[in-house]
């Protein structure tokens, strides 16, 4: 029997973009963009000049934002796994940052609140604090997993006790890190003109990109996120996938905690990455993932991510005071979330073809 | 004793309805803490002040905590009453102080602000379909971030008509103390209590025997059926929604009068505080079951362990937090396992 | 017995893309009287329901329903609740009450004018019922506490009460038991007495001759006939389902030849496999290069023997051994890692990852297998993916066509290919012709064939009995979840299995 293949639909260039989930951040990035350079072309600016501390640096508005969004594209990554294979988002990775940031300045501080040199190595607090918030993030997962309840309700109880959890670790002090070497992290290694967040994230990006050439956790997660029969009937455990995915933004979390802790040297438990856990979920949403679960492409969450830094920074310029700001981005996400809906959808398109075929019809009426 | 009983109760779920079981858990826990605080801890705990200073505080808390148990009732959340409690109570003192307004007035901007977002939730939640979660999530971002926008810095009200009403103690007969002086001490209340206590009463009335009511109970139950059983889904989960966002409103206002201030940190977690309460009332996430009495217990155990926390020994900030925390897990697991064994115990019943 | 007609359906025709779901049906109720509704899968039972409860609306052809006076009245019905009005009531398998609420208030929920419930009225009211259908449970009870025998039997109360003519049970027994089975009809009898016309669908035939006055059989969206149930034997019943004349038994089957085992032990061997589904304790094994396969109505539990063997419902007990050394079977994954490939029933639910692509749907089981650490290259996927796509002339656009947008036959061709790629020793193919087209459907079956040939060892489960036939040298045969045959050789006729699947003359149990 002959194979006859029909022949792949002829979709034009534009039509394959469209189709594309990464046209949603990128649609968005270039709205942004168009709009500041209309209001202020100084907006984009970049001036390579010496900081405070004496180093030649890069600075400017698109850096502030690459450098300030790292950490939620950061975030994003561990966000869009566990949406995908779970269905559901985890909203304590605020209070987890608190922890592991609470966790890290124990070990290099000992306890002491102000001393004056570093106890430990920074590598040792660091891997603290990965298996901190590792174990935080298997406890989330547990409870998903196995005991059903739904990601969003799960992760409510370490939201309610991250941030107590926190300043339990080191006593309510708030401990100063001595030396320079910490604040690394958070600004710029002398010599590198880009700041270090950056480049933390773009090595995560490579880390997770390898981690997906080289496993097959997306397989893996989208067939339990998309089906998880299925995936169970092809040997799959749904269970430890989800976990992991609970796991792995765990380690997310503690990278970002690392950024966090070490731009101020210190923490503030009550407001250390506060309101981020909706920053990262409307990173996912921008992204064009599903929030219930499925394919994802982190690729087009980091974008995500990183329009949100975007709109935050433009915010700003407007002098929108920062305590306000929540209020502009949930109006953002009540759109989005309405536009994406399915009976929004549905008759958004049946409207468009009410249109187009009126269209049509006074065309032939003309003729 | 207690460890006795405890899994007499899970064993032989099978007698009670679920509501009922898990409303008496709540209440159990809650007699034998304070019953432990008054044999331990004694000094304190020994008078009736110390309880109705706790539901004083705590009198917006169970308005809140009955609003978001409909809804948990009917099968969705609505994170966004702390927020809107704050934005209520800053409006009010904004209204009040800065506007000369009147505190009539004030109670209806509260109310109109809290249905405003019950409306526009419930619409998003039940008419279009979208998360209830992603909805009220943004809504307690706006609320938020609204309140900064109303008034960026904490404002304290210092109106005289006001104050008289934010004053006003109640005497509660036959509770009172005589003090060590021999002088007799009245036991008193804040008006938010009667509130509280009223709103208790309707809602159970409602919850129990009007059609609405059962009809939360039947759409959480389970959505399918309760629509071809002939209730309008929709309809009722919009309901739900607008009256938990008019009871947020209304905890807004009781805040606001315990308070006497409009701050955007106010209010802070308290949706939190909320949900935990009615999961520990015995509120069920997934739907269908739950009982406004329980939720009363639920806040009231809640507001207790906090106190007993801090009466024996772990005074800091932090441990509040955590024993929330711990509560609301050790709840979440016991209804998760009450859920499996139901579920094992239909198979059982039906299979073979 | 008969009374007059309460329910006339004429000239129904429902089609849904692509599918004729029905051609022209007509059907005839009439007062006090069980009427049984038959079919195998496809044959369009469950439209016709949905079209009488307002699920589905009709294309063509019209409902009467006879009013109290005695008049024809032509009715439409558009939704649930209209169907209620017109005295149509359906009580389904997957039972719609809500669990929560106690037994009392789901007879009563959303009914009345008043805005209050009155509990002591209304715990009154439904323990009279209840007494008076003889249903033993108390009002005041959690619904999710009974039995789902008695779960199903509030469901009728609430069905009678609201003073329904038309009852229709969507096959009500699959999940009782012979005890609850012989309660439901004590009801089932009383409300005959009373003259409500009962429509009642199962898969049971013991059932059907045990309570049922007609019988209507349908057949690929078509009206076979209506017949008084002493007019129709059990095996005319069942060659009316299936649509092959008892005379054209006189068979096709000379193409397998008959399987001679080797000595060496079989390739799998299960003793006394049971599950948690509910089926009875079975032993079966397969030698190398075997084809066999489980046959019985729907229903009769051939699904749960073979997703028993793969592991895919919770193992309760037995003993495996594979190749003669024992092993344990408890997941999916043991029975893969055994070398074993399940193409389950259920092409949507259980079978495809809809959103994933062609190749991704490919390759899924054999990556599992590989491991997590070792995912094929993105070229490698696309070999793999190709290589099956030109062995099963899977038609699809691209490897990375999304599979929810092939069509139904392409979309099994993709699972069984998942599976080829495995290698399989023993593979369980489970309704693999069922909704396909008639090519594929002899693609498939010669594929079988073919691979037997190469030493595989495959378990083949079709609702056709020919196609069966014209496969296995072996059939265990299945009747209400107990295996109650095994034919071989010469007894592989349509008859014979027929006889079997009958409980013919009633011997064999």
């Amino acid at each position: 029997m002959p194979n006859k293949m029909p022949s792949p639909p002829k979709t034009s260039f534009w039509a394959r973009l469209f189709s594309h989930q990464i046209v949603i951040p990128i649609a968005a990035l270039l709205i942004l963009a168009i709009f500041n350079l209309i209001s202020d072309p100084t907006f984009f600016r970049i001036v390579f000049k010496e900081n405070s501390s004496g180093n030649k640096v890069l600075s400017g508005n698109l850096i502030s934002i690459i450098d300030n969004g790292s950490e939620l594209a950061i975030l994003a990554i561990g966000m869009t796994l566990v949406t995908a294979a779970s269905g559901g988002q985890d909203i304590s990775v605020g209070a987890a940052i608190a922890i592991a940031g609470s966790a890290m300045l124990r070990i290099l501080c000992g306890g002491s609140s102000s001393p004056t040199e570093l106890q430990s190595p920074i590598i040792l607090a660091f891997i603290v604090g990965v298996l901190v918030a590792m174990f935080f993030g298997a406890f989330n997962g547990v409870l998903v997993a196995f005991f059903k309840i739904q990601p969003m309700v799960a992760t409510l109880i370490l939201f309610t006790a991250g941030r107590s959890i926190a300043s339990w670790i080191n006593n309510g002090e708030l401990p100063n890190v001595p030396g320079k070497e910490f604040t690394y992290f958070g600004s710029y290694i002398p010599g590198v003109p880009v700041p270090t967040p950056f480049l933390i994230a773009i090595a995560c990006f490579i880390v997770i990109f390898l981690v997906m050439k080289f496993t097959n956790l997306r397989l893996y997660v989208q067939s339990v996120g998309i089906n998880e029969k299925t995936a169970r009937l092809n040997g799959l455990n749904p269970e430890l996938i989800k976990l992991m995915s609970f796991v792995i933004l765990g380690i997310c979390v503690a990278v970002a905690a690392l950024i966090k802790v070490s731009r101020i040297s210190s923490i503030n438990y009550s407001v250390i990455a506060k309101d981020i856990e909706m920053d990262a979920i409307l990173a996912v949403a921008l992204g064009g993932n599903a929030l219930s679960g499925g394919k994802f492409s982190i690729g087009a969450s980091v974008l995500g991510a990183y329009v949100i830094q975007f709109l935050t920074t433009t915010l700003y310029k407007l002098e929108v005071s920062a305590v306000a700001l929540p209020a502009y981005k949930a109006v953002v996400v009540i759109i989005l979330v309405v536009m994406s809906a399915p009976t929004v959808r549905e008759k958004l398109s049946r409207l468009g073809k009410k249109l187009r075929s009126g269209k049509t019809g006074a065309e032939s009426a003309k003729a | 004793m207690f460890r006795k009983n405890m899994p007499g109760f899970l064993k032989k779920p099978g007698k009670m309805t679920d509501t009922n079981l898990l409303t008496t858990i709540t209440i159990v826990v809650f007699v034998v803490m304070y019953l432990c605080a008054i044999i331990f801890l004694k000094e304190g705990f020994l008078k009736p002040q110390t309880m109705l200073n706790l539901i004083s505080t705590n009198s917006y808390l169970i308005i809140l905590a009955c609003g978001m148990s409909i809804v948990m009732i009917n099968g969705g959340i609505d994170i966004s009453v702390g927020g809107v409690t704050a934005l209520v109570a800053m409006c009010c003192a904004v209204h009040i102080e800065n506007n000369g307004g009147s505190f009539f007035t004030a109670v209806l901007i509260g109310l109109g602000i809290g249905l405003a977002f019950g409306v526009v939730q419930g619409f998003l939640v039940a008419y279009l379909d979208i998360q209830p979660f992603i909805v009220t999530l943004a809504g307690m971002f706006f609320a938020r971030g609204m309140t900064t926008i109303v008034n960026k810095d904490p404002i304290n009200v210092y109106n005289e008509s006001f104050m008289a009403i934010k004053d006003t103690k109640i005497t509660v007969p036959l509770l009172g103390t005589t003090n060590k002086k021999g002088i007799y001490v009245p036991a008193t209340i804040e008006i938010g209590v009667i509130i509280a206590l009223v709103i208790v009463a309707v809602l159970f009335f409602m919850l129990k025997w009007t059609k609405t009511g059962r009809s939360f109970y039947a759409v959480g139950g389970n959505k399918q059926s309760a629509m071809m059983l002939g209730i309008n889904v929709k309809r009722t989960t919009f309901i739900s929604h607008v009256l938990c966002g008019l009871l947020a409103g209304i905890g807004g206002i009781v805040y606001f009068m315990h308070i006497g201030s409009g701050s955007p940190a106010h209010a802070s977690g308290a949706e939190m505080s909320a949900i935990a309460s009615s999961i520990i009332g015995g509120t069920m996430l997934t739907g269908g079951v739950g009982n406004i009495i329980g939720t009363l217990f639920g806040v009231l155990s809640l507001a207790l362990i906090q106190s007993i926390v801090s009466s024996v020994g772990l005074d800091k900030a932090w441990w509040t937090g955590i024993t929330i925390a711990a509560m609301l897990c050790i709840f979440l697991i016991i209804q998760s396992i009450i859920i499996a064994r139901r579920k094992k115990a239909n198979k059982a019943a039906g299979g073979t | 017995m008969h009374g007059k007609t309460l329910l006339k359906m004429r000239g129904i025709y429902k089609s849904f893309p692509g599918v004729k779901a029905l051609k022209n049906v007509d059907f005839t109720l009439c007062e006090g009287e069980i009427h049984a509704l038959m079919g195998e899968n496809g044959a369009g039972k469950s439209t016709l329901i949905k079209v009488l409860t307002g699920v589905h609306i009709k294309d063509e052809g019209s409902i009467f329903i006879t009013d109290t006076s005695g008049a024809d009245q032509e009715v439409q019905i558009r939704s649930p609740q209209e169907a209620q009005k017109n005295g149509i009531s359906t009580v389904y398998q997957e039972i719609s009450l809500c669990p929560n609420l106690s037994v009392a208030e789901n007879i009563f929920l959303a009914r009345g004018e008043s805005a209050l419930v009155n509990w002591r009225t209304m715990n009154k009211k439904a323990g009279e019922l209840l007494d008076n259908l003889g249903i033993a449970v108390k009002p005041t009870q959690q619904l999710a506490s009974c039995s789902i025998a008695v779960q199903q039997m509030v469901a009728i109360a609430r069905a009678v009460d609201m003073d329904c003519r038309v009852l229709i049970l969507d096959e009500p027994t699959s999940s009782l038991d012979e005890h609850e089975v012989a309660k439901l009809f004590m009801l089932m009898r009383q409300l005959k007495e009373r003259g409500v016309g009962i429509i009642f669908v199962t898969h049971f035939l013991d059932q059907v001759y045990e309570v049922c006055d007609k019988i209507t059989v349908l057949r690929d969206g078509a009206l076979v006939g209506e017949y008084e149930i002493e007019n129709l034997p059990r095996v005319q019943l069942v060659s009316k389902m299936l649509g092959k004349e008892l005379d054209d038994m006189a068979d096709i089957k000379d193409e397998v030849p008959e399987f001679k085992a080797t000595g060496e032990a079989p390739v799998y061997e299960g003793k006394g496999l049971c599950s948690s589904e509910g089926i009875s304790p079975f032993d079966f094994n397969i030698h190398r290069g075997e084809v066999n396969g489980f046959t019985g109505l729907l229903g009769s539990g051939r699904s749960e023997c073979v997703r028993t063997i793969f592991g895919a419902d919770k193992v309760t007990g037995g003993t495996v051994k594979m190749d003669g050394k024992e092993v344990k079977i408890s997941k999916p994954k043991d029975a893969m890692k055994n070398g074993i490939g399940y193409l389950p029933e259920d092409r949507k639910r259980d079978g495809i990852v809809g959103d994933l692509s062609v190749r991704d749907n490919i390759i899924l089981a054999l990556q599992v297998k590989t491991g997590f650490f070792k995912p094929f290259s993105k070229a490698k996927a696309v070999e793999f993916a190709n290589e099956y796509i030109k062995l099963l002339d899977i038609k699809t656009a691209s490897v990375n066509t999304p599979i929810k947008s092939l069509s139904g036959g392409n979309q099994q061709k993709v699972i069984l290919a998942r599976w080829l790629l495995t290698h399989p020793k023993y593979l369980i193919l489970d309704e693999p012709t069922r909704g396909i087209d008639v090519g594929t459907k002899i693609d498939i079956q010669k594929l079988v064939l073919k691979l037997a040939s190469e030493g595989m060892s495959i378990t083949f489960i079709s609702s056709e009995t020919d196609e069966m036939l014209r496969t296995c040298s072996r059939l265990l045969v299945m009747r209400d979840r107990k295996l109650v045959g095994e034919l071989t050789g010469d007894q592989l006729t349509q008859a014979t299995i027929m006889n079997t699947i009958a409980g013919g003359d009633k011997n064999a149990e």
